[in-house]
């Protein structure tokens, strides 16, 4: 199987916090009405704007903070994955539990401009630019990080394992499900 | 060839002769701490859990509930650990911010591995201990399976030398390497060195708890005789204290002389690079001032907070909160009569909570406001609104500024000499 997306392309800068994503209001909200609060303040309105498919690109240490689950916040906006220059790693690690496929682009706020529209496949470890045609490889990431991805996060894993009841397992397929499933953090 | 502190406890969990940066490494986890916030939203019960004499449950960031999706939540907390004979359970009225409650408790041990659900879990590492903030689904799988995978960062080492002042704290030291550093994303970071011995273990843990705040992985002291003592008194018997090898092999080794420090402030946003000595800082008016949270609600923290605070006023004007950071906390600091003279000063003592710390409950602050604040985490609307500005200070300088309504070195309002800003 082949972990890609594709899609348009939001555009920000460096040092995007997890308090910008997730604010503490919205944290006394359910999922689906906290996901209208990312960016509130960093971007406001971008939560109206944005499209399921859509992808975000971010500079360097791109989520910094607590770990709030901002993954399941993208995953109820219907984002195909994020791609940044550096990922803050407890950040990144959220995304890859929460079977949100995301790609470290080391130029990557140089290469792709808002609005355009990019491919990336983790594992080929391969990136393009649709718009300007612009593409690159980056290192591929360790199976066992891609398997998880693949399996759609850490929920759906547990009840192939047994540890959450089977029947939950067409409802943990869909990830928006699955990551509210698992609770929040601060 | 030599390993760090990390990369040996690593590799000694992961059941390998030894790791290096870059590697990623499958690990057994000794103790998983879960906290209220990972109960409130839609919790789904486990069938079977990995182990429950690893698993510990604390309440700690919405308590008492806010909400009633928080006081939801905290019917499925009981109900688990009932379910599951959990007995590590920290409920309201035993409870804490979760840092402090495993310090208290010898959840962390040297040489171990932690995982909890918040960012600040690195808190540890002055324990000795491979802790570090991890999201609700990953603690949630270590909860059902007993590991988790890690890929090795290099690590940064701070070589502590010199004697710290008396009126210079753990925040001072984090806030002075923040601003002279930078972040550490994608880094370890390591503390050590002759200085080490004279910074005490309250002041250990605020400063690897901040680690969080410059992006580091992990955070972790080395181990020495304070640690040795201060576990003893906790009964923390059997672990594997874990020094690095002589030759292990660091990203780079920064020295800090601590006896050339003094109360430094971070400005609003971060604390990255973003800091100063609170004397040069240009005079600030405040609106609130905070002292609390897993970096500085310890019982030194109320102490010295007390003794600043002692016989003097809160000035007209400023609201000053006090969080403990446990109820043990609490209970010993009324006892040692600190509260006493902290509420006689004018402050507000709250039930110990994450609180005002992440701007969920009990004293958020409001649009042109200023917070001095000695809690972990000064980002933009991180207490309330985006239109406030947080400074990050030591409690001293937080207590000093409640009093004089001013950013305050405190040095100035304890030397009896000085009474103004």
């Amino acid at each position: 199987m082949t972990i890609s997306f594709s899609g348009k392309l939001w555009v920000f800068g460096d040092n995007l916090n997890t308090d910008a994503m997730y604010p503490a209001f919205a944290m006394k909200m359910d999922p689906p009405e906290a996901a209208k609060h990312v960016f509130y303040e960093v971007r406001p309105g971008w939560t109206d704007r944005v499209s399921a498919g859509d992808i975000v690109v971010a500079g360097k240490n791109f989520g910094l903070g607590s770990s709030r689950p901002v993954a399941a916040l993208f995953t109820e906006l219907g984002i195909a994955g994020l791609v940044a220059e550096e990922f803050n790693s407890l950040f990144f690690r959220n995304a890859v539990n929460a079977g949100l496929p995301a790609m470290t682009v080391p130029n990557a706020t140089d290469v792709f401009r808002e609005g355009d529209t990019g491919t990336f496949d983790l594992t080929a470890g391969t990136w393009r630019n649709d718009t300007t045609g612009d593409s690159g490889t980056v290192p591929r990431l360790p199976d066992l990080i891609l398997d998880i991805v693949e399996s759609g996060g850490v929920m759906p894993r547990l009840v192939a394992q047994g540890y959450l009841p089977a029947e939950l397992g067409d409802i943990l397929r869909s990830s928006t499900v699955a990551m509210r499933g698992a609770g929040s953090g601060a | 060839m030599g390993m760090t502190i990390i990369e040996k406890i690593f590799a000694r969990k992961a059941g390998l002769d030894s790791v290096s940066p870059g590697d990623t490494v499958v690990v057994d986890v000794d103790m998983t701490v879960l906290i209220d916030l990972q109960f409130a939203t839609m919790w789904l019960p486990p069938n079977r859990i990995h182990d429950p004499d690893k698993l510990a449950v604390i309440m700690d960031h919405a308590v008492p509930a806010p909400t009633i999706k928080d006081a939801t939540g905290g019917g499925h907390a009981r109900k688990f650990v009932a379910d599951f004979g959990i007995e590590r359970f920290y409920d309201v009225g035993r409870h804490g911010i979760c840092h402090q409650v495993i310090a208290e408790n010898g959840l962390a041990r040297p040489g171990q591995i932690l995982a909890c659900t918040d960012s600040h879990t690195c808190a540890a590492g002055a324990y000795n201990t491979a802790a570090r903030g991890l999201g609700p689904a990953e603690v949630y799988s270590i909860m059902c399976t007993g590991t988790t995978w890690f890929q090795v960062a290099p690590t940064v080492r701070y070589e502590l030398f010199g004697a710290k002042p008396d009126t210079v704290s753990g925040k001072d030291i984090f806030l002075h390497i923040a601003n002279e550093f930078g972040d550490a994303a994608n880094l370890n970071l390591e503390f050590g060195g002759p200085g080490l011995a004279g910074i005490p273990m309250h002041d250990r843990r605020t400063i690897a708890t901040q680690g969080a705040e410059v992006s580091a992985d992990f955070s972790t002291f080395e181990p020495d005789d304070v640690l040795t003592s201060f576990l003893e008194e906790r009964g923390v018997t059997g672990y594997a204290a874990t020094a690095p090898d002589s030759d292990a092999t660091y990203q780079e080794v920064r020295h800090v002389d601590l006896a050339k420090l003094e109360p430094f402030v971070a400005r609003p946003g971060t604390v990255s690079r973003n800091g100063l000595p609170v004397s040069q800082l240009d005079s600030q008016k405040i609106d609130q001032a905070f002292i609390g949270s897993c970096a500085n609600g310890q019982l030194e923290d109320l102490e010295i907070a007390a003794e600043v605070l002692r016989g003097k006023t809160v000035a007209p004007g400023v609201r000053l909160l006090v969080t403990p950071a446990s109820q043990a906390v609490y209970r010993e600091a009324m006892r040692l009569g600190y509260l006493q003279d902290l509420a006689d000063a004018g402050a507000v003592i709250t039930n110990s909570t994450c609180g005002a710390c992440f701007g969920y409950h009990m004293g958020v602050v409001g649009p042109g406001e200023v917070c001095i604040t000695s809690s972990t985490r000064n980002f933009t609307g991180r207490m309330g609104s985006t239109e406030a500005e947080i400074f990050m200070a030591s409690p001293a300088t937080v207590a000093a500024s409640a009093i004089t309504g001013y950013i305050t070195d405190p040095r100035n309002v304890t030397d009896p000499r000085n009474v103004t800003a």
